[in-house]
């Protein structure tokens, strides 16, 4: 068990310590600040360099993470490295090691494979890893984006902070997470935090795209959705991965929709307080109504902002002092 | 040819055991006995404490030529597999291009001619491995090739199984499957579990091998074949061979070490060096193939040899080949699945000598194909195909000390019981304390 994210790479969430979560949600706290001022820049990683490692093209994943690594002054550089680089012979070693020899500190990698990042880290291991979505497995950064967002409006309406209220908030949270679990790292990083910062999670879907042996992970399968629509303090949607597959564990699209959507009617299920999330990009009409997704409750668009913050903070625990302390 | 003398050995017959010596000479056991005489300018060997039984005989090993020459070729490979106390090796059908004909089958008995042991071969079953149309498998069999398999993945079709099973029945060759269903193995690359969903990873479940065997006995009961079961990875996999035989259907299995001695766990931190096909499984498994070997109920262990190019296994887990090295490391895996200390030498060589000799029909000599005896009994005039083995050695695996071109072995840094001390191949000596003459 993890019980701080100073000086380590972060390349799962399973494993990780309430205390660690909770210092990581701290310290974004402290740069949501930052990102309000008219220079949005803090010297905290000046002179260190991270590298964007990108083998799946993520736009969104990948502004954010340079964002938040130019706000703390770190020299970016940025490597789009074509899916096809593997079939040209090229191993995630070679790549690394390349990569490695510029220099750098850190590198934030994103990947096809569940556990690209895992085997990176082994290859370097004095550089730090942070896994940006690796295959099915995790998106750490999500799921603690995704935390801080529950936190901060929950902490808002109680008129809180959320460095003042820690974990509390998440006391007996009912949390419901639906459909596309099976192929999703998201899910599997949101789960990991809610249950370690002390939340309930449920998770609904069609029975073919929940994971296997999900009986065995630290969640209820809900049978009546509509009801867990009721019980939900939160409810987490995901985006149904058609690229992986999916299409074919449904009978069609419509028919997902029917079940386990968030349509208009179903939505008014829901109670007014009940916050609603997506991970983005989401498919409209599909597992979410595009009026459901417009509702006040709906704090998608806060979601991406936060991701700076969260970044920014995972950036600065992982490699901030871990060079100087070495050497002091 | 060397002269040889064995001394003071636990030789390990059939059925029993008996302190002894060998005179090895010609390429043939010329005499056991007791206080044998020492001829002159005869190599004595000293096998106090040590099994001496017939050479081990692997069902299953890839000896990537032609094709894949930068991972193993067939004379390293032979090496490596004297050096683990093989006398012979039965080359799998999926290489680059596939044995699927005389030529390709005639190219590795000819190379595998030049090598210290004797190198069978398994044809493939289709052509190309493609499990679309039948392999020439009577001009094969006229070679002399006995067994016969698409290993790497199984026959999908079972039209094309059944046609297979029954078109060999007059050829006295046995078919060899690899079971996995690939369209319930739908791509994966671990166990399917637990571990698997939560680490994000596709699985092949059990079922997916368990359906293709099942699917196959009867295929077997239907057409009066023969078949042999390659790696059973899972108990049910095993039980189902186990009820079949004892309905009296004709077949046989085997079970690779890395299946007895590793579980899915090992597959936790995303290394590529523990992927194989089929995957590694539960403790459970472990638990009952160990006993299959204990009591007897499993006819071999072979080791599904699986050497590849240390690039490949720096890939992603899902991107990575399926398999690992087996060769070296399989007595020392079985003495130790056997119970150590208290592991039966007749119940070893059966496991690794004899009973393998016999489904690959390797007992008898057959000089058109250059391959002399093996599994046979302790007693002159045999083949002197022999190994020596040293219960009490305790060593240490390490990928640093291999002998092959590749080294994605899984037991780097394994504590390992028991070693090949020398192994006589055709008469002669062709490695000397764990290592290759």
């Amino acid at each position: 068990m993890i019980s701080t994210l100073r000086g380590q790479s972060l390349l799962s969430l399973e494993g990780l310590e309430r205390e660690a979560l909770v210092e990581v949600l701290d310290t974004a706290e402290s740069f949501v600040e930052v990102n309000s001022r008219a220079i949005k820049k803090v010297p905290a990683l000046k002179g260190r360099v991270v590298a964007s490692l990108f083998y799946e093209e993520s736009t969104r994943t990948r502004l954010s993470f340079e964002t938040a690594a130019k706000r703390l002054s770190a020299d970016v550089l940025s490597l789009a490295v074509a899916s096809s680089s593997v079939k040209k012979g090229e191993s995630l070693r070679d790549t690394i090691a390349t990569i490695d020899a510029l220099g750098i500190d850190a590198v934030v990698m994103r990947h096809q494979s569940s556990g690209a990042s895992v085997q990176v880290s082994r290859y370097v291991p004095h550089v730090r890893v942070i896994n940006a979505g690796d295959g099915q497995h995790q998106h750490p950064t999500q799921g603690l984006l995704d935390a801080f967002t529950i936190r901060q409006v929950l902490a808002e309406r109680r008129h809180t902070t959320g460095p003042e209220s820690g974990a509390e908030l998440f006391e007996q949270l009912h949390v419901l997470i639906v459909g596309d679990i099976r192929h999703s790292r998201v899910a599997r990083s949101d789960i990991d935090a809610y249950v370690t910062l002390g939340a309930e999670v449920r998770v609904a879907g069609p029975r073919t795209l929940l994971p296997v042996d999900i009986d065995r992970w630290p969640v209820t399968v809900v049978d009546d959705f509509d009801e867990a629509l009721e019980w939900a303090d939160v409810v987490g949607l995901l985006r149904l991965q058609r690229e992986r597959g999916s299409g074919s564990f449904v009978p069609s699209l419509g028919e997902f929709t029917r079940t386990f959507g968030l349509t208009v009617q179903r939505a008014r299920r829901l109670r007014p307080e009940t916050i609603i999330m997506h991970p983005g990009p989401i498919n409209r009409g599909v597992e979410i109504d595009s009026l459901v997704a417009d509702l006040p409750s709906a704090v998608i668009e806060r979601q991406v902002a936060n991701g700076v913050p969260i970044r920014m903070a995972v950036l600065y625990l992982t490699v901030a002092g871990t060079r100087m302390e070495g050497a002091q | 040819m060397s002269t040889l003398l064995l001394r003071h050995a636990t030789l390990v017959h059939e059925q029993s055991t008996q302190v002894g010596d060998v005179l090895v000479r010609e390429g043939r056991i010329e005499q056991v006995g007791a206080q044998l005489e020492r001829p002159a300018g005869a190599r004595e060997i000293d096998c106090t404490g040590c099994w001496v039984g017939p050479g081990f005989v692997d069902l299953h090993t890839h000896l990537r030529e032609p094709g894949r020459e930068e991972a193993e070729t067939i004379e390293s490979g032979a090496r490596v597999a004297a050096v683990g106390g093989y006398t012979a090796v039965v080359a799998m059908a999926n290489t680059e291009p596939a044995l699927d004909n005389v030529a390709l089958v005639s190219y590795v008995l000819d190379r595998g001619a030049r090598t210290p042991i004797d190198v069978a071969v398994c044809g493939a079953i289709t052509q190309g491995r493609r499990g679309e149309l039948l392999a020439p498998m009577a001009e094969m069999a006229e070679l002399g090739v006995r067994l016969f398999s698409d290993d790497g993945t199984g026959v999908q079709d079972p039209m094309l199984m059944l046609r297979a099973l029954t078109y060999v029945k007059p050829l006295g060759v046995r078919l060899a499957q690899h079971c996995e269903d690939e369209l319930l193995a739908a791509g994966g690359s671990m166990n399917e579990g637990l571990l698997s969903s939560r680490r994000g990873l596709g699985g092949r479940s059990s079922l997916s091998e368990e359906i293709m065997v099942m699917r196959d006995i009867e295929l077997v009961r239907h057409s009066g074949g023969a078949l042999h079961f390659l790696h059973l990875s899972t108990a049910r996999s095993l039980a189902l061979v186990i009820q079949a035989r004892c309905e009296g259907l004709d077949v046989t299995c085997e079970v690779a070490p890395h299946h007895f001695t590793l579980d899915e766990s090992a597959c936790e931190g995303f290394d590529p060096i523990f992927k194989v096909h089929p995957p590694l499984r539960t403790k459970n498994d472990v638990t009952e193939l160990r006993r299959g070997l204990v009591e007897g109920t499993v006819d071999a262990v072979a080791t599904d040899h699986a050497p590849h190019a240390p690039q490949l296994k720096d890939l992603a887990f899902d991107e990575a080949p399926a398999g690992m090295l087996g060769l070296e490391h399989a007595a020392s895996l079985t003495f130790e699945a056997l119970g150590g200390d208290a592991c039966d030498p007749v119940r070893f060589f059966q496991l690794l000598s004899r009973g393998p000799a016999r489904v690959a029909r390797l007992r008898a000599a057959d000089h058109r194909l250059r391959h002399s005896a093996h599994g046979a009994v302790l007693a002159a005039g045999e083949d002197a195909n022999l190994v020596v083995f040293d219960p009490a050695s305790r060593w240490s695996a390490s990928r640093d000390d291999l002998h092959g071109r590749s080294t994605n072995t899984p037991y780097d840094g394994r504590a390992m019981m028991g070693r090949v001390r020398a192994t006589i191949a055709k008469g002669n000596l062709v490695v000397d304390q764990g290592e290759p003459l």
